[in-house]
């Protein structure tokens, strides 16, 4: 079993093959990257970018995973550079500070009530039955653009590319105590956009 | 086991604040049997937060569903692309 296994070698090397890069993967990794940034040109720029990290240092893959699967981890490192960036912009002494912003009221400060305003109601989308309504779909779309930067990133590091929670604390620079106020208050307040434009 | 004092047992039984909060920390994180408990009690008496609860876990599943079904719709125009496999190809026989 210690002997190393050639044939395996042969399969790994056969594994890596930039020339057909582009016509395999260029229009999955820009979908991935168009659909988590909206922005269709700096997605271009990405799968750019991704290619040419990926030639460079293409003799570090060592065919544990899928060319596919190593392809995109490297695209998604240059996404977490787009969200770091993004959600920094009012950032000057690398530790954020949005997160004082006042949360709207949703509960009363002092007993930790709902407020009325923000109180939830059932919506008819408690089932699974929801996942394939259109109409909510848009709703939600336009509700997560409208968090800020820093908790969309947030938000979508976690729950969209399950990304280790330590990891996006690191690298977004926020406490892990930050972390989950923003994780609490980027839901309560997606809930509760959804509500108000929910005919 | 420290036993949970009457006036903590209160504060979590109305505190919709701090049980939405163990919602979402226990979807993507444990919280500890003390917490857990807390949870179960609000929940009991409070269908608003149930509500929240199940809300919050349709979020989520639409919010992937969203990405990931664009994450295989869209193309790149043939364009980009061919000057893309020509950096490639570049790249390739300058070694």
């Amino acid at each position: 079993m210690l002997q190393k296994d050639s044939e395996s070698d042969i399969v790994d090397k056969k594994a890596i093959d930039p020339h057909h890069w582009v016509s395999r993967y260029a229009d999955y990794l820009y979908s991935y990257a168009a659909s988590r940034i909206k922005d269709q040109n700096l997605a271009r720029d990405l799968v750019q970018d991704t290619f040419l990290a990926a030639l460079e240092r293409r003799e570090k893959f060592e065919g544990r995973s899928s060319e596919k699967t190593w392809l995109t981890s490297i695209l998604r490192n240059k996404l977490i550079d787009v969200y770091r960036s993004r959600s920094s912009g009012f950032d000057t002494h690398g530790v954020h500070t949005d997160i004082n912003v006042p949360d709207e009221d949703f509960f009363n400060q002092d007993n930790g009530h709902w407020n009325d305003r923000h109180r939830p109601a059932e919506l008819g989308i408690e089932t699974h039955d929801a996942l394939e309504n259109k109409e909510f779909e848009r709703i939600l779309k336009a509700c997560m653009n409208k968090l800020p930067a820093l908790w969309l990133s947030v938000f979508s590091m976690k729950h969209i590319d399950e990304e280790r929670s330590e990891l996006i604390c690191k690298q977004l620079k926020i406490s892990s105590s930050n972390f989950w106020v923003i994780i609490h208050r980027s839901k309560v307040s997606l809930r509760s956009c959804l509500q108000k434009n929910w005919i | 086991m420290k036993e949970l004092s009457k006036t903590d047992l209160t504060k979590i039984a109305y505190d919709c604040r701090k049980a939405t909060f163990l919602i979402e920390k226990q979807q993507i994180y444990k919280i500890t049997l003390r917490e857990k408990m807390e949870l179960k009690l609000h929940l009991t008496g409070c269908s608003i937060c149930v509500t929240f609860m199940k809300q919050s876990a349709i979020i989520n599943q639409m919010a992937r569903k969203l990405v990931n079904a664009d994450s295989n719709a869209l193309k790149l125009d043939e364009g980009f692309k061919a000057q893309l496999q020509k950096q490639v190809d570049n790249y390739l026989n300058k070694i």
